[in-house]
């Protein structure tokens, strides 16, 4: 295997486009990329997409974004892997460059989910959950989360307002990030306040529903030393599975792919969590915040939460995350998102961050989940001088 | 659900048939025919009693589609006394009055309905014990 690095990097701002299509988001985040890397053409394209069947009535995304993108004739696919389908993408992408099949490869993730009424939206996203014995009794993917949370707050005592630091650091990162959704800090009294969706989940515990695309040019180490950025190198890329419905788990309040997932990648990378400065995990919901930490051993069983509640998640504390305001506030346009996740460490990595600039970071661990925790896949980026 | 699957899955939906492992002796709902904690073949037919108690429990507000017409309504995971979780909703109770222990048997229920001329889908959902209802209405 080879070692691969990112060299470039390009981001739509998320949000509403209702000014853009699927394609056209698809190829301006490809193009910046390029642009980023200044490479002209890739070997390939690999889309993550989850949505775009059911929303635009559309498949086919490799070749339709290769094509927008100027790269007719490159070899192109779409992968899914529901809400991980853009850190799938980005797998599959590694995995060719690393296996020295192809030298340059992008990886896009692009979601467009604001072209249709919100049930409809709803109905779609409860397609990543079991259509035969979950979706079909009227649970939605936020119910999904309402079932792990108010389990979780039950087992070990907490109230529903302990995990509203999560939410609350989001946004407070977010002001920051210009390609952010919502740049708006929030309160504890207004988190306490939100409109619940499925209790006890509030609007404010869950990611908001935009539009984006996000892409990234990797390519081996070697040709990497060429240009002019810093070097970030993909020092793990990991994934593994669980069942999809959370009545099939053999533990409900363990995320056991994110366990496997982030302990193949520490293995991978020869690091241990006490080694990673930050962590852009998958705040879809408060409670996968929570026992995303627990899984990939940064808390204790049952002591995510307090990580919140000790405020050791914010860009002082022991350990950073959503440092340009995660899912929750950068916003979630579910197939994107894992490349948006992976470009934030970049950002961090290369010294670009801005405001939310982490002093003298090294190492950056991305988790992109896929389902309640049906497909996790984990990277570890690394700074190589 | 289309006919197809209505038809495919109504044991399970209709009368809880689920399936035991002959080699580790787990059982399982819905029946998956490969045991996930032995890997071994697991096709023999197990009946649920239906008897369980209340897991954990979500009130939908915001419903997907379909289902819009129905809220709030109350989704549940049941412990069911045979060992599995089953996901289903809640009826015959309010939210303030669901708690986690909550002892339920499964009902079946008229769960969807595809249109005015389409499919009615019925499956299970779960009340509380009716016995335990009637001791309280008694106390009271």
């Amino acid at each position: 295997m080879r070692d691969v690095c990112i060299v470039g990097i390009g981001q739509i701002p998320v949000g509403e486009h209702w000014d853009k299509s699927l394609r056209e988001l698809g190829a301006e985040a490809v193009h910046l990329a390029l642009l980023d890397a200044q490479i002209e053409r890739p070997e390939a394209l690999i889309v993550g997409n989850m949505l775009s069947g059911q929303i635009s009535h559309q498949e086919n995304l490799g070749a339709l974004i290769a094509d927008f993108a100027g790269l007719r004739g490159v070899e192109a696919v779409k992968v899914e892997a529901a809400c991980a389908s853009a850190a799938a993408a980005l797998r599959q992408a590694y995995l060719l460059v690393a296996g020295g099949v192809m030298d340059v490869v992008v990886a896009c993730g692009v979601e467009k989910m604001t072209d249709t009424a919100q049930d409809n939206t709803t109905a779609a996203l409860a397609a990543a959950a079991d259509a035969e014995y979950e979706s079909e009794h009227g649970l939605s993917f936020v119910g999904l989360n309402g079932l792990l949370m108010q389990r979780y707050m039950y087992e070990y005592g907490y109230q529903h307002t302990d995990l509203a630091n999560f939410a609350i650091t989001a946004h407070r990162n977010a002001v920051n990030n210009p390609n952010a959704m919502f740049r708006k800090a929030i309160t504890a009294e207004a988190f306490a306040k939100a409109k619940m969706i499925a209790s006890p989940v509030c609007l404010l515990d869950s990611a908001g529903i935009a539009d984006g695309a996000a892409a990234v040019v990797l390519a081996p180490s070697t040709l990497a030393n060429a240009l002019a950025k810093p070097k970030v190198c993909i020092a793990a890329s990991a994934a593994a599975t669980d069942s999809l419905a959370l009545h099939d788990r053999h533990d409900l309040l363990e995320l056991a792919a994110a366990r496997i997932s982030a302990q193949k990648a520490y293995a991978q990378a020869h690091t241990h969590p006490g080694e990673i400065d930050f962590f852009e995990l998958h705040d879809a919901f408060t409670i996968i915040s929570t026992l995303s930490l627990e899984a990939c051993g940064f808390a204790e069983r049952g002591r995510g939460a307090r990580l919140a509640m000790e405020n050791e998640i914010s860009l002082q504390g022991r350990i950073p995350i959503a440092t340009m305001g995660g899912l929750k506030a950068r916003g979630h346009p579910v197939g994107a998102t894992g490349i948006y996740q992976v470009i934030e460490a970049v950002q961090q990595l290369r010294g670009e961050a801005g405001a939310n600039q982490l002093a003298g970071c090294r190492l950056g661990m991305t988790q992109n989940i896929g389902g309640s925790g049906a497909n996790v896949i984990t990277h570890i980026l690394e700074r190589v001088s | 659900m289309s006919l197809a699957s209505s038809w495919r899955t109504r044991k399970q939906r209709l009368s809880l048939k689920g399936e035991i492992c002959p080699h580790c002796r787990e059982k399982l709902f819905p029946p998956r025919d490969i045991c996930p904690y032995c890997g071994g073949p697991a096709k023999t037919e197990f009946a649920f009693s239906g008897k369980g108690a209340v897991y954990s429990y979500t009130t939908m507000h915001t419903a997907p589609q379909g289902f819009e017409q129905q809220t709030p309504y109350i989704a549940a995971l049941i412990k069911m006394t045979e060992g599995p979780l089953v996901t289903a909703q809640l009826t015959d109770v309010t939210a303030e009055d669901v708690y986690i222990g909550m002892p339920v048997e499964m009902v079946t229920r008229r769960i969807s309905e595809e249109g005015e001329d389409g499919l009615i889908n019925y499956s299970f959902k779960f009340r509380p014990v009716l016995a335990n209802s009637m001791q309280q209405a008694a106390a009271r």
